[in-house]
């Protein structure tokens, strides 16, 4: 038995032993998402004995080095553990900004002091990180971000607010990229992180089309920042915003970009009948539906070459702008079909029998995906200029 | 296996791309057009490939062949659809040598080592009407004397009229039996059609053939699995060479943006045609990643492939024409040209797409396989 199939063995029985049945059932409520952090109330016993059991072993972030609360995986055996949890279609025992946006930046950029300190409260779900980017004056064009922080001497005083912030009202820490320099717009950016609870610090819901309010707007009143909380060096925080934007992309572009990649067509041939021929009974839906599905295994093809070459470093470094806009635009298109396919039981806001809309408020939601980190205009615009080298662009 | 090439792969790349673009570059199939030229390619480049070793690339190794896989055949096939260059290639090399390898037997220890040493040009007689609907073959085969006689109709026939041996399907009592009719048959005649790409392409009329009973290729009533691998890998190869003419036309048009000036800017400067560029760029990467993990799970012989050739077929006519078509757009006035190559790209993008099933087909095909 080679090394690699002994590691499968020893995840398979870990995971037997570790993972409690109702942690393999299908995420029905958004509480059924474990995110951790100071006001986390775990909804059972079960999720909380996942996630210690996980934290105990590094397996919340399997790839990360021991001494940060990982468990030092290499790529190969993380991929067997997520394999495995697939298999027995276990949930992920925490999501967070913390393990996908700030961890990445932190081991990047981060001194060793930093990275002992929030790594591993990161691992262990202890805090519960959001992101503080854009503005309300600065969307795309995010670097004219105008939040500024008053040099105090041992601290920055902030000002100015943040948009689109997600989950910032169950947030405990914020990593923020805050002006600290009027003069320079690119280097003049830096990379804070603070507390959610210091004084000034509000939030406020914004209701979406979804009728759902994943995103805030966070306010900042004379914020005190100690200027020991940042990353990398004051005015060069511009440097870890693109790194992190690049590893968002790259993350995007690794897994959800196309959304749930498996035939559409196949999902509601049951629901929807067929005629004697045995064909989705409603033949031009039926046609759209076949046209989205080769894009969609085309897409799976595009992702694992994707990846096989990002890994080994022979992708052009702005590939992921075009995984994430062919993703994204593919995965709207999922959702239109999906409300097509659905009738009008699909435009059902609040039954029971509609999950509560799931569908309906599942496609309205779907329609960020082209606009969060990163527009699919500004993806176009990034690939005419750094892969086509087109002028001016 | 990583979704790349690996380094013999990327070598074959580095000794074809030169060789072709050298060899047979647009011009190449200009000069030939505008000679009027009856063969459809030409027999010293032909000698050419053969001294490469490339005519016989999917040949076992025990029938004279360097037995290397779909990936790459969809080397030289890119670059063949790059530089528009004619060849019998995708049909012989590729098609007919699938059907053989398949098949075994008599007609493929006869026919393999005679495509290998260049010596055999084979065409597929697979159709028999304007679209391709390969379970639909009405040619009939009926006993008579030691063996078989054929008649029917056949279309779409590449190098049908020059071709030493055609592959021939037909419909016998249990099946579908596939027969290898040589050239000078008795009742055979080919009637070849100059297509819009300047290829040619016969309409074959089987009238009475006698052929002996060892002219079977494979097994009596057995030719479902010899069918399936002559589409699975000609289809393949010829999404591998819509990807090269796609990616050619898409070079020469984001060429053409970075020198081609109006309103005093270069026209690549706007981003209504930026936009056009690097969406067609992501279609084209698209394209190229599908035919390869097509060619790869054909090359393990997993199950998987039959629904992967038939999305790499879809997505790369999809990819290739949204080239060929913004291609002439984007050039103006001068992509209308016949002076200029991009017209070109367009029409054999048009040939290929159609060739054993156009984008609708196979995308109907994904919906069956999917169970609707």
């Amino acid at each position: 038995m080679s090394e690699l199939d002994a590691f499968r063995t020893e995840v398979r029985e870990w995971l037997e032993a570790n993972c409690p049945p109702e942690m393999r059932e299908p995420i029905r409520d958004e509480d059924d998402v474990c995110w951790g952090g100071r006001k986390w109330v775990f909804k059972n016993d079960a999720q909380k004995a996942w996630l210690e059991a996980c934290v105990a072993k590094g397996y919340t972030v399997p790839d990360w080095p021991k001494a940060y609360g990982g468990a030092g995986l290499t790529p190969e055996q993380t991929k067997i553990l997520k394999q495995e949890m697939k298999r027995i279609k276990a949930r992920s025992p925490l999501d967070s900004f913390g393990i996908w946006m700030l961890g990445p930046a932190l081991l990047q950029f981060g001194t060793e002091e930093q990275k002992v300190h929030y790594l591993n409260q990161i691992a262990r779900g202890e805090i519960r990180w959001c992101q503080g980017y854009s503005e309300p004056g600065s969307g795309s064009d995010l670097v004219s971000l105008q939040t500024f922080g008053e040099d105090k001497g041992d601290h920055w005083v902030v000002n100015g607010s943040k948009i689109w912030t997600s989950y910032a009202d169950k947030a405990d820490w914020i990593f923020c990229l805050v002006r600290t320099d009027k003069a320079n717009k690119y280097q003049g950016i830096t990379f804070m992180l603070f507390d959610m609870e210091s004084p000034g610090v509000t939030t406020k819901p914004i209701l979406l089309i979804s009728g759902n309010s994943p995103f805030c707007e966070t306010f900042f009143d004379d914020v005190k920042v100690p200027k020991t909380q940042f990353i990398g060096e004051i005015n060069r925080g511009w440097d870890v915003a693109k790194y992190l934007l690049g590893h968002e992309r790259e993350m995007i572009s690794g897994g959800g970009a196309g959304g749930d990649m498996v035939s559409i067509g196949g999902a509601f041939a049951k629901s929807f009948g067929k005629n004697a021929a045995g064909e989705l009974d409603d033949p031009i839906l039926r046609a759209e539906m076949a046209a989205f599905d080769v894009d969609v295994f085309a897409y799976r093809a595009m992702g694992e070459r994707f990846m096989d070459m990002w890994k080994t470093g022979r992708a052009h470094p702005a590939s992921s702008n075009m995984m994430k806009y062919v993703g994204t635009e593919l995965n709207k298109r999922r959702h239109e079909l999906v409300m097509s396919g659905g009738g009008s039981d699909a435009l059902e806001w609040d039954s029971e029998e509609s999950k509560g809309g799931a569908r309906a408020r599942s496609w309205l939601r779907t329609k960020a995906n082209s606009i969060e980190g990163g527009t699919s205009e500004v993806m176009l615009n990034v690939i005419a200029k750094r892969i086509l080298d087109l002028p001016g662009a | 296996m990583p979704l790349y090439h690996n380094d013999d792969q990327a070598m074959l790349k580095d000794s074809v791309a030169p060789f072709v673009a050298e060899q047979a570059p647009v011009s190449h199939l200009r000069k030939l057009r505008d000679s009027a030229d009856a063969t459809g390619f030409s027999r010293d480049l032909w000698a050419q490939f053969t001294e490469m070793g490339l005519p016989g690339m999917l040949v076992p190794e025990d029938h004279g062949g360097l037995g290397m896989g779909h990936m790459e055949a969809g080397i030289v096939l890119e670059e063949i659809g790059r530089n528009l260059t004619p060849s019998p290639f995708l049909s012989t090399s590729v098609g007919a040598v699938a059907a053989l390898a398949k098949a075994r037997g008599t007609q493929a220890s006869r026919w393999l080592p005679a495509i290998a040493s260049g010596e055999a040009i084979v065409a597929l007689a697979i159709d028999e009407g304007a679209k391709h609907r390969p379970d639909r073959i009405a040619t009939t085969a009926t006993r008579a004397g030691n063996g078989f006689r054929l008649d029917g109709k056949k279309s779409f026939v590449l190098h049908g009229h020059v071709a030493d041996m055609s592959i021939v399907a037909a419909k016998t009592d249990g099946g579908i039996t596939f027969f290898a009719v040589p050239k000078d048959a008795k009742g055979v005649t080919a009637d070849p059609r100059r297509l819009v790409d300047s290829s040619l392409a016969s309409h074959v009329t089987l009238d009475g053939v006698e052929v002996d009973a060892d002219a079977v290729i494979g097994e009596v009533d057995a030719g479902g699995e010899i069918l399936d691998a002559l589409l699975a890998a000609t289809r393949t190869g010829a999404a591998a060479e819509m990807v090269g003419v796609g990616q050619g036309a898409m070079d020469m048009t984001v060429a053409y943006l970075k020198e081609r000036k109006q309103f005093g800017k270069l026209i690549g400067e706007f981003q209504g045609l930026q936009h056009r560029a690097a969406h067609l760029y992501g279609e084209m990467e698209v394209a190229r990643a599908t035919v390869m993990k097509a060619q790869q799970l054909l090359d393990e012989g997993n199950e998987g492939a039959k629904l992967m050739v038939s999305v790499a077929k879809a997505k790369a006519g999809r990819a290739a024409n949204l080239a060929v078509r913004e291609g002439v757009q984007m050039h103006g006035g001068i992509g209308m040209t016949d002076e200029y190559d991009i017209g070109l790209y367009m029409k054999r993008d048009r040939a290929l797409a159609e060739y054993m099933g156009d984008v609708h087909y196979h995308i109907d095909q994904v919906a069956r396989m999917n169970g609707y």
